[in-house]
């Protein structure tokens, strides 16, 4: 059984990968009532449109799924987070990580490629997340008995009751349901610490909060676990506890043939408007350092900015007026007005604008629009 | 193909008559049976709901219904309201979303069981909702499509649509009131192309298979009963143009545009730059045009572009253009220069900033390659490529966007030979350069050669310039790329 399974993993443990006609084939044998899929690909926004596909296409409602993918770096923030609260998209630019927002609630997680998710799909009806988790526990405590693993209310699994090694997140929709959950296995802690912090300071929002917990890899307690070993652990936990039949299978979520529509959705995945336009309205209060060199002179002026579906609703700059008249500041903060909550749409916007500001104030308005451009992250 | 949908339609006609049993008030000799006739009060009832504007007159009572927030399972009591998708006054169809809730790190979409209309919110976004209480009210169309059961879905419909899928091997989704007008029209849903949401089939698309179907238009189009030439004519009457409202079949209909115009206002980075090109047009322009023969600078661009391939670069004409200017603006600087604000004072800049104009999914940026006087083409070559990434990337900073004492637009990349371009202040002179083209052109010996010919536009502040400068600046400029070993002599 065991050499059966490991035949069939594909680039998630570099095997042989199986071609799948149409769906139908895939999604319709009545011969089991529990199906394993592994994704090939390590782009997130490929893995999350698959994930939508499945909850939308595929009748529940006569079998489960289980579907194990990883990523590339990514940082993939919850349904009605705020982007700019959980992480800086400044570091996150020059490290080329990309953002993405999923589908089901809860929060911030780091994905690397030593992070497995796994996604349990099932109907409404026997939608459980303790039988999920158990799943896990249960197949940690087979490979490595002496691991101390539990599940907690919150819906996390943590190592030697302290260690939070897993994060969970679901999204329930008319008839079907998704629960998935992080599980970390040799994934970059340092990065967690760069990228997991605010974009720009005096951000006030409702969005839901990331809740921040030391988090620690099974290899730091347990290094002689591969990954392999582990997926294999899970797969036949997961074939015990729904009763699997047939192997797991690798799919490629790219496949237009396979999965019909999966392009569109993962375009939308990428778009602006879904990963920022969906943030919740926000605001941004902040103090902003003014300063001239010749003769050096500072001041201390105040923004106040409304952000709603990712664009900004509304902009007050408070600058002394013996510093720059008020005219000139409100035309600035006007400029902004309508634009995506953006340093560089900002920065396009603001240039635009001081090519008509010129004469002895330039470079104080100058100031003020990079000051501007640097509170927005 | 026939034979499946043939039982997938009695199928479904066992499906419906499931519901309207579950109905009371449904009058109980209705027959469903493809082939017998319909009863005609029925038929009349439902022709009522086809036309809307029978529908508004019928005077029926609307009753409204409180949806309530059904339960989430794992014993969860309260959610928070996250996204509205719907506002008070708008109408939804079954099926449709209307309110995202989330409880413990479960994010639910809530969809509506009823079409109608949206009456009232219970909840404002953010704020906590309790299971099992309103959580909207909608205001019905029929009272038909109320449903009796409780709240909580119960099994037996899930039942239902779990059958109805399997029928048909992918979700069709269609209302009530939809899948009667095709039953008592005789068509089969599988047939009918959906345009609602998620492919669902809506009145509309099943009027619309209609009319195709008989050619005749339902309801009558009061547009075409003008076509019908009025006055007795002797010439036999075509037999179709007697039953008011069906149209000659050879006649074209005349579309109905249904476009509306749409406006929005200007914002942001737009209003910007009215501003911006309102305070352009305020400077006096004069142009000044002219031809380059760029032929040696084309071989020596292709000898050299493997060389800067070699070090990363990709060698475009651009860095030839950028270098000459900036080579040209040393004996013109008066062109390299800006103008206060009232017309007063005249600043010599020291550093040519050049600036290229980009175009760029948010429209016209112009960034500057600072200090051009002390770079090399190579360099100039290197800084462009950064700025073009940035560019593409939507990346462009103020550091990037400002600064710049004059410009080149190479609108050629995209097009065009001659242009009008726009000075953009507090610069005082803009160039606007055309497609490369290969044209023919007398040689020294008198005879026709095909030569690679690009066409500038010069514009300049004629307060500080003069026609005669700029025509010199542009023979200089010229004179750099017709012949570029030229360039070797004034570098530093």
């Amino acid at each position: 059984m065991l050499s059966h399974l490991r035949g069939t993993f594909c680039v998630l443990s570099a095997g042989v990968q199986r071609a799948w006609s149409s769906s139908s084939c895939l999604f319709m044998d009545p011969s089991s009532p529990g199906l394993v899929l592994q994704s090939q690909s390590t782009d997130v926004f490929q893995n999350l449109a698959l994930e939508d596909w499945i909850d939308a296409h595929v009748d529940l409602q006569q079998r489960s799924i289980l579907l194990l993918w990883r990523n590339r770096p990514a940082v993939v923030i919850g349904r009605h987070q705020n982007p700019w609260a959980e992480c800086s998209l400044p570091a996150m630019r020059s490290a080329q990580v990309p953002v993405a927002r999923r589908r089901s609630g809860g929060g911030t997680v780091y994905h690397d490629l030593g992070n497995l998710n796994l996604t349990f799909f099932a109907s409404k009806k026997v939608y459980d997340r303790r039988r999920n988790l158990k799943v896990v526990t249960d197949a940690l405590r087979r490979v490595r008995p002496q691991l101390d693993v539990q599940a907690t209310d919150r819906l996390d699994i943590l190592l030697n009751g302290q260690y939070k090694i897993s994060g969970t997140a679901s999204r329930l929709s008319r008839k079907s349901s998704y629960h998935h959950c992080t599980l970390l296995h040799s994934a970059d802690r340092s990065a967690i610490a760069t990228l997991l912090r605010p974009s720009c300071p005096g951000i006030r929002s409702n969005a839901t909060p990331s809740v921040p917990s030391p988090v620690a890899n099974l290899t730091d307690h347990a290094p002689s676990l591969q990954w392999e070993e582990l997926l294999e652990a899970v797969v036949q936990q997961y074939s015990s506890e729904f009763g699997l039949t047939s192997a797991s299978r690798c799919v490629d979520p790219a496949d237009e043939v396979l999965f019909p529509g999966v392009g569109s959705m993962e375009a939308e995945l990428r778009s602006w408007e879904w990963t920022f336009g969906k943030t919740p309205k926000f605001r941004v209060e902040t103090q902003l350092e003014l300063r001239d060199e010749q003769p050096v002179a500072r001041c201390s002026a105040e923004l106040q900015l409304e952000v709603k579906n990712g664009l900004v609703e509304s902009c007050r700059v408070e600058v002394p007026a013996a510093w720059l008249p008020e005219r000139l500041s409100a035309s600035l903060a006007q400029a902004l007005l309508g634009e995506r909550f953006c340093p560089h749409r900002a920065a396009a916007a603001l240039s635009a604008l001081l090519r008509c500001e010129s004469g002895p104030l330039h470079g104080r308005l100058r100031n003020l629009c990079d000051v501007l451009v640097a509170a927005m992250g | 193909m026939a034979a499946v949908t043939r039982g997938s339609f009695s199928a479904l006609r066992v499906l419906l008559t499931q519901q309207y049993r579950r109905r009371s008030f449904r009058p109980q000799n209705l027959r469903l049976s493809r082939t017998e006739p319909v009863p005609s009060r029925w038929a009349t009832s439902l022709q009522t709901s086809c036309s809307r504007t029978l529908h508004t007159a019928m005077a029926r009572h609307r009753p409204v219904v409180q949806f309530k927030l059904s339960d989430i399972g794992e014993g969860i009591m309260e959610v928070t309201v996250k996204e509205w998708y719907v506002k008070e006054g708008d109408r939804v169809s079954q099926f449709d979303s209307i309110c995202e809730v989330q409880s413990d790190k479960a994010s639910v979409t809530i969809t509506s069981r009823y079409d109608g209309v949206i009456r009232r919110l219970y909840y404002d976004a953010d704020a906590t909702a309790l299971v099992g209480k309103p959580l909207v009210d909608i205001e019905t169309e029929s009272a038909s499509e109320l449903s009796q059961e409780d709240v909580v879905e119960t099994p037996a419909m899930a039942h239902e649509e779990h059958t109805h899928q399997e029928i048909k091997g992918h979700k069709t989704q269609a209302t009530p009131a939809v899948r009667r007008l095709a039953m008592e029209n005789n068509i089969k849903l599988s047939e009918v192309v959906g345009t609602g949401k998620d492919g669902r089939i809506l009145k509309e698309d099943i009027l619309n298979f209609l009319a195709k179907q008989t050619g005749a238009i339902l309801p009558p189009a009061p547009l075409f009963q003008e076509i019908q030439t009025p006055g007795p004519a002797p010439v036999a009457a075509p037999p179709l143009s007697a039953p008011a409202g069906v149209r000659p079949p050879p006649a074209t209909p005349r579309p109905v545009f249904t476009g509306k115009d749409v406006t929005e206002p200007l914002k942001g980075f737009h209003k910007a730059m009215v501003k911006t090109m309102t305070a352009a047009l305020k400077i006096p322009h004069f142009g000044y045009g002219d031809e380059v023969d760029l032929s040696r600078l084309v071989l020596l661009r292709s000898e050299l572009k493997p060389v800067a391939e070699r070090r990363g670069v990709k060698l475009s004409y651009l860095p030839f253009f950028i270098k000459a200017a900036s080579l040209s603006l040393l004996h013109f600087p008066i062109l390299n220069s800006t103008l206060d604000e009232g017309c007063q004072n005249i600043t010599f800049k020291a550093s040519h900033n050049i600036g290229v104009a980009m175009d760029t999914s948010q429209g016209l940026l112009v960034p500057s390659v600072k200090s051009v006087q002390l770079l090399s083409v190579f360099q100039v070559a290197q800084e462009l490529t950064r700025l073009q990434a940035l560019g593409a990337a939507g990346q462009l900073g103020t550091a990037e966007l400002s600064g710049g004492t004059f410009t080149l637009s190479n609108i050629g990349s995209i097009g065009g030979t001659y242009a009008k371009p726009v000075i953009l202040p507090p610069e005082v002179a803009i160039g606007a350069l055309g497609k490369i083209q290969v044209l023919p052109r007398f040689g020294p010996d008198g005879q026709v050669k095909a030569a690679h010919i690009m066409k500038v536009s010069w514009s300049a502040d004629h307060r500080l310039i003069d026609g005669a400068t700029m025509c010199r600046f542009s023979n200089l400029w010229r004179e750099y790329l017709e012949n570029p070993a030229s360039m070797v002599l004034d570098l530093k």
